[in-house]
């Protein structure tokens, strides 16, 4: 399957599947391709309240697929300034394009150097390979 | 000893593979979860046809008169009285009125029987059913030499008619003997789903060319156990494991309308008393206050917070646009539009009881 996973290069990544891309001091951030494929058809998404101050790697949304609930972690710490409100009305965004209209929510960065704990693009595809084995 | 675990293949498993299926032990058996994705997959169901391997289910084939040979108080329905050709739907309980699992009964002949059952039941249903027929009643487990193959949609007697002479004879609960593409099988039309549909029981050697040959028509689309699971809740039907469990009586599923009371049958007895004391918890229907699911596991609480009961399962249901929910809850709860919230310690959403099926506008009759 890793073939077929899209996987933007310039984008950082996590364990869980979380996707971050990181502008001036902001991460707009969403789940991965292959993420938004193991959940299946996502039917609603809690989002965060704006404003909201996240820890990395701490769980601060919810998505729901037709099958389960999952837990979506913040890949760095901050505060949320903006959520992707389209995502209420239409939540299969995410399935549809998870890269750019399905973002879930935008970060004001407070700890840049927490991106030297996330993946590149490349380190991404290798991690795939391996929890595919 | 250790026990080994196996993990049965339906005859159709390289079909599934072929079509790119997701799939998903269920039961014992590797199953196609989905194909296209669950909510493609519905509005095939609903608007269309959809095609379901279910070679995973159990068939036993018992020969005798109904009430000699003991079949008859196996099944909380009268059997002894079916016309041939037609099915029934029941319930086997052990002696303290537990279900141990529900069934389909097809009258082959006068004093020959098709019993089908849920793929993870086969081997303690066999052995419940052959503990309670008389000594020298013939039984035969046919479950792994029976293949059956579900076609269920609005559109499925018309994709059948070219491959099926005789389909259209079928009546809801009936079956007959038909050359499918020209090869003998037991097709009845019972359904699952809440659409028209058929279920064709063939050789387990000759499934892919039933298959292929149905798939063939660009209306059919295959479909897997995940829609297959949404489209039950949407029609409100139990499913073994959730609804039904050998702890749960067929009066707290809301299986009255299944019991014959004026036959004997194996936890009759257990059934009666709890009838009679009549403060036994009920199961209930609800929809979610929005487009959040309420998921098997979760508690259900009345409008004053109080635990009340818990959810046996629940999805999202597309034709509703809503989550929905069927669960135990406390005698006295279950009231239709009252507002009852589910979750957990962190999180409660509301919904509201209501009647079922969640979905009317099925083909199911028709």
């Amino acid at each position: 399957m890793s073939g077929a996973v899209e996987i933007i290069d310039h984008y950082l990544y996590t364990k869980d599947h979380e996707w971050i891309n990181i502008e001036d001091n902001t991460g707009t951030v969403g789940i991965t391709d292959y993420a938004q494929n193991a959940l299946g058809d996502v039917t609603y998404i809690e989002l965060p309240k704006e404003g909201t101050e996240v820890e990395q790697f701490e769980q601060f949304v919810s998505v729901e697929s037709v099958k389960a609930a999952s837990d979506i972690f913040s890949p760095m710490s901050g505060r949320v300034t903006e959520v992707n409100r389209a995502l209420q009305d239409d939540p299969g965004l995410i399935n549809k394009d998870c890269y750019e209209k399905g973002w879930i929510a935008k970060i004001e960065i407070t700890s840049s150097e927490e991106a030297s704990s996330l993946m590149t693009a490349e380190d991404y595809r290798n991690y795939l390979t391996t929890i595919e084995q | 000893m250790p026990t080994e675990t196996v993990i049965h293949n339906t005859p159709l498993a390289g079909e599934h593979a072929a079509l790119g299926a997701k799939m998903v032990t269920f039961g014992g058996w590797n199953m196609p979860l989905q194909y296209a994705g669950i909510l493609a997959e519905w509005e095939d169901n609903r608007k269309r046809c959809s095609i379901f391997d279910c070679s995973h289910m159990g068939e036993f084939i018992i020969c005798g008169d109904a009430v000699a040979c003991g079949l008859d108080r196996i099944v909380t329905q009268t059997i002894a009285d079916m016309p041939v050709l037609t099915c029934r739907y029941g319930v086997m309980l052990n002696d303290q009125g537990g279900v141990i699992d529900d069934c389909i009964v097809y009258r082959l002949t006068g004093e020959a029987w098709m019993m089908v059952v849920n793929a993870a039941n086969i081997a303690k249903d066999a052995a419940h059913v052959k503990a309670h027929l008389s000594g020298n009643t013939p039984f035969r487990d046919a479950s792994f030499e029976t293949a059956k193959i579900d076609v269920q949609g609005p559109l499925s007697r018309d994709v059948l008619k070219p491959l099926v002479p005789g389909i259209e004879r079928l009546s809801y609960y009936g079956f007959e003997v038909l050359d499918v593409a020209g090869i003998r099988c037991i097709v009845s039309r019972t359904g699952y789903t809440g659409e028209l549909g058929y279920e064709i029981y063939c050789p387990w050697g000759q499934a892919v060319e039933i298959w292929r040959r149905i798939l063939k028509d660009p209306g059919v689309k295959p479909t897997g156990l995940g829609v297959r699971d949404v489209l039950r809740i949407e029609m409100c039907y139990s499913l073994y494991g959730h609804e039904l469990e050998e702890n749960i009586s067929p009066l707290e599923a809301g299986l009255d309308k299944f019991i014959d009371g004026n036959k004997d049958f194996i936890g009759k007895e257990a059934v009666l008393r709890q009838k009679e004391a009549g403060n036994h918890r009920t199961v209930g229907y609800f929809v979610s206050g929005s487009r959040k699911s309420p998921r098997a596991g979760h508690t259900l609480y009345n409008g004053q917070g109080r635990a009340v009961g818990t959810v046996t399962s629940g999805t999202f249901s597309a034709g509703l646009n809503a989550g929905v929910g069927i669960g135990f809850v406390e005698k006295g709860e279950n009231v239709l539009e009252k507002k009852i919230l589910f979750g957990d310690d962190k999180t409660k959403t509301e919904g509201m009881m209501t009647r079922r099926p969640f979905y009317k506008n099925g083909s199911l009759k028709k």
